[in-house]
C-alpha cells in the first residue's frame, strides 16, 4: 500500500514537472496552488464522506461562506460606513433579530405557565412570523441604505490580517455546518442530499443578494495574499516573468504547508481511538449506539470537522483569486468537481482524497484548452465539407468537459469504485 | 374588485402552472425513488432532453410549413414523451442496470445519476448551445382574456393557450396515473413493488418488468414537465437544473416514494413560491385613505423579496424535515 502511494504521488509530481516544462513554470505554479486547494477541500469531503458516510452536497455554500468571511475579515475598513449613519441602522436591525429570538424562545416557553401545548405550536408559528417581520422592517432601510448612500456600497472589511480571515473562514463554516447538521443529519442519505443542495442554494441566495454585507455580483477585489504579491517583487527589481515564479511559489507554499498539516492531522486522529469509533458509526449505527456512543453527536463532529477544511478552502480560493464573485460559484465545479476527487482518488483514504484533488484538477484545468483545440479542428473540417463554422464554439467546448466529468464519474463507479488508493482497513488482533 | 383579478393573474393562475410542473416532475422522481429506491437526480435533465424533442419536432414540422389549430408543442407532446422513455429505458440499460446488477447500494446510484445528469447536461448544449429558444416563433402564443366587467372589475383575468391546456392535461394524467396504479395489474404490481420488493418478488411479480414500465412512465411525465414549463416560459438548456431543486423539495415533503403525496407537494411548493413573493400592496390599494400612512406608502410587501424566491421551497422542505421527517405522506426511505 504504502509502495502504491509513493508511486501515486511520484506520478503527480512528475506530471507537474512535465506541465512546468511545457506550459511554463507560473503555469505549473498558478496549477499547483490551485489544486493543492481543491485537495484541502476533497481531504474536508473524505472526512465527510469517507469517514462518516455522510452524504454533503453543500459544499459550494461552504466554500462561498469561506470566501465571504476572508474579504470581511482581510479588506480594508470602509470608513465611509462607519461614519454614516449605516452601524446605527444595522445595529437596530440586530437589536430587532434579538428580539425576535427572545420572542420566540418566550413564546415557546409559555407551556410553563400553563398554556396548553397545542396553543403554544400555533403562538410559536404567529412568533416566528412576528420575528421575521420585525427584522425585515429593520434590515431592509437599512441595507437599501447603505447600498446607495455610502460609498463603495457595502460595509467593508475589518483590514485584519489575512491568516485571521482564513481561521474564521473555517470556524463559521463550521458554524455553517453545525446548523446544516443539526437539521439535517439523522436523516437517510437521499433525504440528506436533498437537504444539504439545498441549503448550499439557500447560502448562495443569500450571499449573491445581500450587496451590503458581500457587495453581491459587484464582487470584492483585491483580497490580499498572506505571502507577497508579483508586484511587490517587481517593484524590488525583478523582472515580470519571475516575479510571478516568487510570488505564486510563496502562496503554493503556504497552501501546500496547510495542506500537509491537515493531513498529518487527520490521519493521526483516523488511525487513533477516534477514527475507529468513527469506522463503527459509519458501517453499523445501530451497533455504534448501542456500545453507548451518541451516534449523532458524533456525525456532526465530523460533518463539522470537514466544512472546517471546506471553509479554509474556500478562504484560500477567494484570497489566490485575489477576487470574491459570488456569481462564480457554480455547483458543477464546487461541489460535483469535488466529489469527482474523492470518487476517483478513493473515499476513506486521506492520501487518496488528495492525490485525486490534484489529478483531477489539473485534468480539468488543462481539458479547456485540450477541448478547445478538438473543437477548432472540428470545426475546420466543417467548414472544408462546406458546412460552416460550429456555431457557439467557446461554450460547446466547455460542455463538453461537463460531459466528460459525468463520464468519470459514471466509469469511476463501475469500475473503480474503490479508487485509485483505497482505503486501508487495519485489523487490530 | 381588481385587485382580486390581480391577485387571481398572479397567483391563482401561476401557482397553478408551476404547481403542476413541479407535481409532475415530483411524481415521476418519486415513481423511481418508490421502485429502485434512490434518488434521480437526472430527472431535471430528462426534463430538459423531453422539451428539445418537442421543440425539435415543432421546428422540423413547422419548417415543412405544417400548423394545426392547437400549438404544434401541445399536439406533438405525446411523440417527445414516447422519445423520452425509449431515452430513459436506454440510460437505464447503460448507466444504472450494471451499477445494479454489481449490487451498488442506493448512495452509489444517486452518485450515478448525477454523473448521468452531467453527460445529459453536456450533450443537450452540445447540440443545442447555450441560447435561449421559444416555441412560438412561427405560430402566435394565444391569450385568453376573460371579461369580467359583471363583477365590476376593468381588467380581464388572462391564460394563454398552452396554460389552458396544461391544466386540462395535468388532471387527466394525474387521472390516467391514479387508475393505472389503482387498477391494472401492472400498476398495482408497482405499488406492491415498492411497498416490498422482496415480497413482490415471491409473489410473482416480474420485477424487470415493472422497472422497465416505471422508467417508461418517469420518462413520459418528465418529457410532459419540461414541454409545458418551456411551453409556458421558454426553452433554455438550463431550464430544469434549476427546477430540480424544488422538484425535489416537492417529493420530500409529499414523502418520497408517495404518489399522491408528490402531487399535493409539488402544488403546496408551487403555491407557496407565487404567495411568498407576492406583493400584498395591492389590497392596501382600496383603503388608501384610512390607513396610517406608514402602511399607506408602504412599498414591497411581499413576505420573501423575488430574488429569494428558491429559498422558499427549501424553507418548506426543511421545516417539514424537522416536523415529519419523512413528509407530510409518510415516505419510504433507504
Amino acid at each position: 500500500m504504502t509502495r502504491r502511494v509513493l508511486i501515486a504521488y511520484l506520478a503527480l509530481a512528475v506530471l507537474i514537472v512535465i506541465i512546468g516544462m511545457t506550459r511554463g513554470v507560473s503555469t505549473a505554479l498558478l496549477l499547483t496552488a490551485i489544486s493543492s486547494i481543491y485537495a484541502l477541500v476533497a481531504l474536508g469531503l473524505n472526512i465527510q464522506f469517507g469517514y462518516g458516510g455522510l452524504f454533503n452536497l453543500a459544499i459550494m455554500g461552504l466554500l462561498m461562506i469561506g470566501g465571504m468571511t476572508v474579504s470581511s475579515i482581510s479588506m480594508p475598513i470602509n470608513w465611509a460606513f462607519w461614519n454614516s449613519d449605516g452601524p446605527m441602522l444595522l445595529g437596530r436591525a440586530i437589536l430587532a433579530a434579538g428580539a425576535g429570538v427572545l420572542l420566540i424562545l418566550g413564546v415557546r416557553n409559555l407551556w410553563r405557565i400553563g398554556i396548553p401545548r397545542g396553543v403554544v405550536t400555533w403562538l410559536t408559528v404567529l412568533a416566528w412570523l412576528a420575528g421575521y417581520v420585525l427584522y425585515r422592517t429593520q434590515i431592509d432601510p437599512a441595507a437599501s441604505y447603505i447600498e446607495t448612500q455610502v460609498q463603495g456600497g457595502w460595509v467593508g472589511g475589518l483590514g485584519l490580517p489575512v491568516y485571521v480571515g482564513y481561521a474564521v473562514a473555517g470556524a463559521l463554516a463550521g458554524l455553517a455546518a453545525w446548523v446544516i447538521g443539526k437539521i439535517s443529519l439523522g436523516l437517510r442519505s437521499d433525504y440528506l442530499a436533498i437537504a444539504t443542495i439545498g441549503m448550499s442554494e439557500i447560502i448562495r441566495a443569500f450571499v449573491k443578494n445581500m450587496d451590503w454585507l458581500t457587495r453581491g455580483t459587484l464582487t470584492v477585489t483585491p483580497i490580499p495574499w498572506p505571502v507577497p504579491l508579483p508586484g511587490a517583487y517587481q517593484d524590488g527589481g525583478v523582472d515580470i516573468p519571475t516575479s510571478f515564479v516568487y510570488g505564486q511559489g510563496g502562496f503554493v507554499l503556504v497552501t501546500l504547508a496547510i495542506l500537509i498539516v491537515a493531513v498529518l492531522l487527520v490521519e493521526r486522529a483516523y488511525a487513533g481511538p477516534w477514527g475507529r469509533m468513527m469506522r463503527a458509526v459509519r458501517d453499523n449505527h445501530i451497533a455504534a449506539s448501542s456500545m453507548g456512543k451518541d451516534v449523532k453527536a458524533r456525525q456532526i463532529e465530523i460533518f463539522v470537522f470537514g466544512a472546517v477544511l471546506m471553509g479554509i478552502g474556500g478562504a484560500l480560493l477567494s484570497s489566490f483569486n485575489q477576487l470574491f464573485d459570488p456569481g462564480g460559484y457554480i455547483p458543477i465545479n464546487h461541489t460535483f468537481l469535488i466529489w469527482v476527487m474523492v470518487i476517483v482518488g478513493g473515499m476513506g483514504n486521506s492520501y487518496g482524497a488528495v492525490l485525486g484533488g490534484f489529478l483531477v484538477y489539473l485534468m480539468w484545468a488543462m481539458s479547456e484548452p485540450v477541448s478547445a483545440a478538438i473543437f477548432a479542428q472540428v470545426s475546420r473540417g466543417t467548414v472544408a465539407l462546406g458546412w460552416g463554422p460550429i456555431p457557439e464554439i467557446d461554450a460547446r467546448a466547455a460542455q463538453m468537459r461537463v460531459f466528460v466529468l459525468g463520464l468519470v464519474i459514471w466509469l469511476s463507479l463501475r469500475f473503480a469504485p474503490k479508487g485509485l488508493l483505497p482505503e486501508v482497513i487495519r485489523r487490530h488482533v | 374588485m381588481d385587485e382580486l383579478i390581480f391577485f387571481i393573474n398572479k397567483v391563482i393562475i401561476s401557482g397553478t402552472v408551476i404547481g403542476s410542473i413541479y407535481a409532475l416532475g415530483a411524481v415521476g422522481v418519486t415513481l423511481v425513488f418508490g421502485i429502485l429506491r434512490f434518488a434521480h437526480f437526472a430527472h431535471g435533465d430528462m426534463m430538459t432532453l423531453g422539451a428539445f424533442f418537442t421543440y425539435s419536432l415543432v421546428a422540423i414540422l413547422a419548417a415543412a410549413g405544417f400548423s394545426l389549430p392547437i400549438p404544434l408543442g401541445i399536439a406533438l407532446m405525446p411523440v417527445a414523451m414516447a422519445l423520452t422513455s425509449v431515452a430513459a429505458l436506454g440510460l437505464d440499460k447503460g448507466f444504472y442496470a450494471p451499477l445494479r446488477r454489481k449490487g451498488a447500494k442506493p448512495v452509489t446510484l444517486l452518485i450515478a445519476s448525477i454523473g448521468v445528469t452531467l453527460m445529459l447536461q453536456g450533450v443537450i448544449r452540445l447540440f443545442y448551445g447555450t441560447s435561449t429558444r421559444t416555441f412560438f416563433e412561427s405560430e402566435p402564443k394565444d391569450i385568453f382574456r376573460i371579461d369580467m366587467s359583471w363583477a365590476g372589475g376593468t381588467r380581464p383575468i388572462t391564460i394563454t393557450e398552452p396554460q389552458a391546456w396544461m391544466f386540462g392535461l395535468v388532471v387527466v394524467a394525474v387521472l390516467a396515473l391514479h387508475f393505472f396504479l389503482t387498477r391494472s395489474r401492472l400498476g398495482k404490481g408497482m405499488r406492491a413493488m415498492s411497498d416490498n420488493p422482496d415480497l413482490a418478488q415471491v409473489s410473482g411479480i416480474n420485477t424487470a418488468l415493472v422497472v422497465r414500465v416505471t422508467w417508461i412512465l418517469a420518462g413520459a411525465l418528465a418529457a410532459m414537465a419540461g414541454t409545458m414549463l418551456a411551453l409556458d416560459v421558454s426553452l433554455k438548456p438550463d431550464l430544469a437544473f434549476n427546477i430540480i431543486l424544488p422538484i425535489f423539495a416537492a417529493a420530500v415533503v409529499g414523502g418520497l416514494g408517495q404518489t399522491y403525496g408528490a402531487i399535493a407537494g409539488g402544488f403546496l411548493v408551487g403555491f407557496a413560491e407565487t404567495l411568498a413573493v407576492f406583493d400584498w400592496t395591492v389590497f392596501l390599494r382600496p383603503f388608501r385613505e384610512n390607513l396610517p400612512e406608514w402602511l399607506a406608502t408602504a412599498q414591497g410587501l411581499s413576505l420573501v423579496p423575488t430574488e429569494y424566491k428558491l429559498t422558499v421551497a427549501f424553507v418548506i422542505l426543511v421545516i417539514v424535515l424537522l416536523v415529519r421527517p419523512t413528509g407530510i405522506f409518510k415516505g419510504l426511505s433507504t
